[in-house]
């Protein structure tokens, strides 16, 4: 049944009100003509006895309250899925836009899901390979698992995602299906076609799947596109089987929009005029990564956001990462030093690498070595606090060690080139070499045993 | 007949003329989604509703069931697993699949499980509120015991002989004074939001041992006390309440996961399974009640878990178990009841949320305590409630206002964490208001040495802080020799004792009796290295001597059931001393 109204009471910034409605649904999705025969795609998100509200994905330009028709579909928003999905390129509202044509569906799915039964999860435990000595070692990437970048504008957060991307192999399942969802919202043309040109590049462009909500396209629709996308992510994952890693930026660009909403719909403001129900809201996409029980497939989100003004503090980044299971943090001042990938140790941190790495995972020493790494490297920091006030040639000399460990740990373990692929291995022995340089006594994070099998003070001299 | 009138979120109006009461469950809609009314003003009645909205409609019907939303008591509650408002989330997996569907309706304990009952009480008896009319192994750890209402007293009129019964099978019938007979099952039901009436409360003066070091000796909390764990996200205290769920002394955990990860309740369900309770050597689950309602499940069942919780566990406590609540986190619900008041456009306080805030903080801490239950045993509820503070800024209302309704608080320090110092627990900001309270159990366990160790202890650690300011302008090494043996020591403290590592099998559970050994060995090793000091023996000659680095590792060296070995080590060390002191002397 699709019911047809014609004329609006009120049209508001986004919204607009109808009246004499009957039999609407709450968050139905509505299709709206206007005097110009346009087209356009709305959603009911207030009911009050027949007045509705209605949010429209493309913008009110150019609506008039009288001419306007209204339809009813009847059910909430879907988005059109099967395995044809892969190498498409999709709108923020999940309609094509690569000129191929319309999707011909399997199924429809509403787009904003169902929360994942707790029981019915399985803990993540398989780490995935990236390649980049920072993260597979200190914040390693868990299949299943959400791990956002934060970043701020001018940091390379794009060039390290797309590495991310290019070089994730998962331990010990190489055969298994990969595929990308890539969500852009609210990015610039030039973002979301670099991503495109880098996974055609490394030729994985067929096993991607892309939603383009660019910075100039409705609002509305940037609600709607992480929506589309984990959708298409948990179709592949779980009914596809395959390991789906899901990119979506700038989670930023997302939550303003979700501001804008709103205030238009006049809601009691929370911190910073974000809605009161932004931590469930950013929940709603976040909590759908993971694994389901008797099901092959995973979703691993690698959500990126501008913290703004570098601040982690933001309501963005401070709701994002108690829902997240860590996080990558970008710093400006090792940007600025050249280094690349300018990842922030001491903030960043994985949840799930504590049981997915060590014995039977990557390697025995792992945990101990990370742990060292990071009690050694805020060490650093206060001996530099110190050099800074008293000069470096005042130091003690334990003190001078930590700022030569501290500048090698940067500029050989952190700097990489963005497209060289260290092997675990690789990665371990490294720390174990810049750890090496530190007096044996100083390295209270490592039991006797280890430290005598990876500590070599003369390896430390040479490499 | 009453209809629904306006959706806004979950918050949906409805008219009509049904005589709703406050906090009444009501089912809303074709699906009869349940919904709770949380105002009425006229014609105009609110419900908030425990699940999504999506799909209900303006006319849809609304039915009331005439009591408020109430959980189900009785055996099968105990290693089972439920949502906000005590569904079985295994069973709503059988029903609809890995996704929680909307609309289903599955009783919180299985109707067609049978328990092996034994009943206590005889014909003749005279039976009141609270006392025990029957018993049923639980779990391998828990007998469950069926009380009487709290409200009901009679004469046992009829019982059932001891057998196999259901949770709906009448095992004995009272009559009431009023000449009512009243059968009871093995089940019954309680509001969540009225707290189950006692006897009396008792005042505090046991600890509820953790097997944390940083807890128990420097900032213990007390069975039936109430503590908060603020930490901005990474400083670990989903990690801590782990910890403290695997390995305090409580006989029942109640663990809700209010708003948080789902994986992580993924964690906690499987690593119970796997690990054995150390008192009773059966697996952790069979003592736990999880309630698990993920960030991502509706914000209105994210309010009620608190209380559901609280609830279950103050049945228990009736039975006379001692229980411990964690709540993770209480910031998530406060977020769920800011976001119920913008629904419901009320005047928001501070940072939006609404002012009713505070009371309804100390409505639920109130609700721990150690108390003489209706039957005449002692039982307590404990509860630990982690905040995450908006911004890791303690001065945000839902920390502030905890912090006025709980005694202990443990401050998770974002440094601490970086430098992966684990239990992030700031020694200088947190608190116990307990430790006076819990003097005398100390005293009879311990002996009146743990206050003289504990207090030196934290009188390092605090002159460590005032001389750090220092060590921070100018460097250690211009410190006189007193002093640098202080910031030594108190490394030792911070690496060898508040440090503690939640991955080894020494390590992850220290005995109280381990923990004042080695707070012991650390004072009296101070204690003699200060008098060689004083002689002029410089601190990095003790150094070399290895002693701080042995108290360093004795936390793994020494293994927990062999605290004999902390003589030999301490016999070791002094010896050294002895020798240094001999060697300057001579020179």
């Amino acid at each position: 049944m699709s019911l047809k109204y014609i004329g609006l009471q009120e049209i508001n910034g986004p919204l607009v009100a109808i009246e004499g409605v009957e039999g609407a649904s709450y968050d139905e999705v509505v299709s709206i003509e206007t005097d110009g025969g346009e087209t356009r795609t709305g959603r009911v998100v207030t009911l009050e006895g027949d007045r509705a509200v209605i949010q429209v994905f493309e913008g009110t330009n150019g609506l008039s309250l009288k001419n306007t028709r209204i339809r009813f579909t009847g059910h909430p928003m879907e988005l059109p899925l099967s395995g044809e999905l892969m190498g498409r390129i999709f709108n923020g509202a999940g309609r094509p836009i690569d000129g191929l044509g319309e999707i011909f569906p399997e199924k429809r799915q509403d787009i904003n899901g169902l929360p994942i039964n707790p029981v019915s999860r399985v803990y993540p435990r398989n780490y995935i390979h990236t390649g980049i000595s920072s993260i597979d070692a200190l914040a390693t990437l868990i299949r299943g698992q959400k791990l956002p970048i934060f970043s701020g504008s001018g940091m390379p957060h794009n060039e390290l995602a797309v590495q991310i991307v290019r070089q994730a192999r998962i331990a010990g399942d190489e055969g298994k299906q990969f595929g990308i969802v890539f969500a852009a919202m609210g990015v610039k043309n030039d973002v979301a076609d670099y991503f495109r040109r880098q996974f055609e590049e490394s030729g994985t462009l067929s096993r991607v799947v892309m939603f383009l909500n660019l910075s100039n396209d409705p609002i509305i629709e940037r609600i709607l596109t992480p929506r589309c996308a984990l959708t298409a992510a948990e179709y592949l994952a779980f009914e596809k089987n395959m390991h789906v890693l899901v990119v979506m930026t700038d989670i930023t660009s997302y939550c303003e929009a979700l501001r804008e909403l709103s205030s238009s719909k006049n809601e009691i403001p929370g911190r910073k005029g974000y809605p009161g129900y932004l931590y469930s809201d950013l929940a709603s996409l976040y909590e759908r990564a993971g694994m389901i029980e008797g099901r092959e497939g995973s979703v691993t989100q690698i959500p990126i956001l501008t913290m703004p003004n570098d601040d982690i503090t933001h309501p963005i980044p401070d709701l994002t990462g108690y829902i997240t299971e860590g996080q990558i943090v970008l710093d400006r001042a090792l940007h600025a030093a050249g280094v690349y990938p300018p990842v922030s140790t001491l903030p960043s941190l994985s949840r799930l690498m504590k049981d997915g790495i060590g014995e039977g995972f990557t390697r025995a020493d792992h945990p101990a070595l990370s742990n060292q790494l990071f009690a050694s490297y805020a060490k650093v920091q206060d001996a530099r606090a110190l050099a800074s006030v008293i000069g470096e040639d005042e130091l003690s000399d334990v003190d001078k060690l930590y700022m030569q460990f501290g500048k090698r740990f940067e500029q050989e373990f952190l700097q990489q080139d963005p497209h060289e692929n260290r092997t675990m291995e690789q990665t371990l022995e490294l720390g174990w070499n810049l750890l090496s340089i530190l007096p044996a006594t100083e390295l209270d994070r490592v039991d006797s045993e280890t430290l005598q099998k990876y500590y070599h003070p003369a390896s430390a001299a040479q490499a | 007949m009453s209809y629904i009138y306006g959706i806004r979120g979950p918050v949906v109006t409805v008219k009509g003329d049904t005589p709703f009461s406050m906090q009444e469950m009501v089912l809303v809609g074709r699906e009869k989604l349940i919904g709770e009314v949380i105002s009425i003003s006229g014609p105009v009645t609110t419900v908030q509703v425990y699940e999504e909205t999506t799909g209900l409609k303006p006319g849809d019907p609304v039915e009331g069931t005439g009591s408020p939303i109430c959980v189900t008591l009785g055996p099968g509650i105990v290693a089972n697993i439920f949502d906000g408002i005590e569904r079985p989330l295994r069973q709503i997996a059988e029903q609809s699949g890995s996704f929680i569907a909307r609309g289903v309706d599955i009783p919180a304990l299985d109707p067609a499980r049978r328990w092996d009952v034994t009943v206590t009480a005889k014909v003749g008896d005279t039976l009141a509120g609270g006392q025990i009319y029957a018993t049923c192994p639980e779990t391998s750890s828990i007998t469950h015991k069926c009380l009487v209402p709290p409200d009901l007293t009679g004469e046992v009129v009829s019982v059932s002989p001891d057998g196999a019964y259901t949770v709906h099978d009448t095992i004995l019938t009272l009559k009431t004074p009023a000449g009512e007979q009243v059968p009871l099952t093995l089940c019954q039901r309680w509001p969540i939001r009225t707290p189950r009436p006692v006897k009396a409360r008792h005042p505090i003066e046991t600890p509820l041992l953790t097997g944390q070091r940083v807890i128990d000796s420097l900032f213990p909390i007390a069975k039936g006390g109430a503590a908060a764990i603020p930490g901005g996200f990474g400083t670990g205290k989903t990690m801590t309440q782990h910890q403290l769920a695997k390995w305090c002394d409580a006989d029942l955990i109640v663990y809700i996961g209010c708003g948080e990860r789902g994986n992580e309740m993924t964690q906690v369900l499987q690593e119970f399974s796997e690990l054995i309770d150390p008192k009773t050597g059966r697996p952790l689950t069979d003592r736990t009640i999880m309630i698990a309602n993920t960030s991502n499940m509706p914000v209105a069942a994210r309010e009620a878990s608190i209380y559901t919780g609280i609830t279950l566990a103050e049945y228990y406590r009736d039975m006379g178990y001692h229980v411990a609540l964690m709540a993770d986190s209480t910031s998530r619900w406060a977020e769920a009841l800011r976001e119920i008041s913008g629904r419901l456009e009320e005047m928001p306080a501070e940072e939006g949320f609404p002012a009713y805030l505070p009371s309804r903080l100390s409505e639920f801490y109130e609700r721990a305590g150690y108390m003489e239950t209706l039957g005449g045993a002692e039982g307590s509820v404990s509860i630990i409630g982690a905040v995450s503070p908006q911004g890791s800024d303690f001065s945000e209302p839902v920390t502030q206002n905890t912090k006025r309704f709980v005694r202990c608080f443990w401050a998770l320090d974002k440094s601490l964490a970086y430098a992966r110092h684990y239990p992030a627990i700031n020694w200088l900001s947190s608190y116990s208001e307990y430790t006076s309270d819990l003097a005398n159990w100390y005293h009879a366990r311990l002996g009146e040495a743990f206050f003289d160790y504990r207090g030196e202890l934290l009188r390092l650690l605090s002159e460590e802080s005032r001389l750090m300011e220092i060590v921070k302008l100018i460097g250690a090494d211009v410190l006189p020799d007193d002093q640098k043996l202080v910031i030594e020591i108190a490394r030792v403290i911070r690496v060898g004792f508040l440090q503690q590592n939640a991955y080894h099998a020494v390590d992850t559970y220290v005995p109280l009796e381990k923990q004042m050994r080695m707070m012991e060995a650390i004072v009296r090793v101070y204690r003699a290295a200060k008098k060689l000091v004083e002689r002029g023996v410089p601190v990095s000659r003790i150094a070399e001597a290895g002693a701080f680095d042995t108290l360093g590792r004795m936390k793994y060296d020494i293994p927990n059931d062999h605290l004999e070995q902390f003589d030999t080590m301490l016999k070791t060390l002094e010896g050294k001393l002895r020798e240094i002191e001999q060697s300057f002397s001579q020179m």
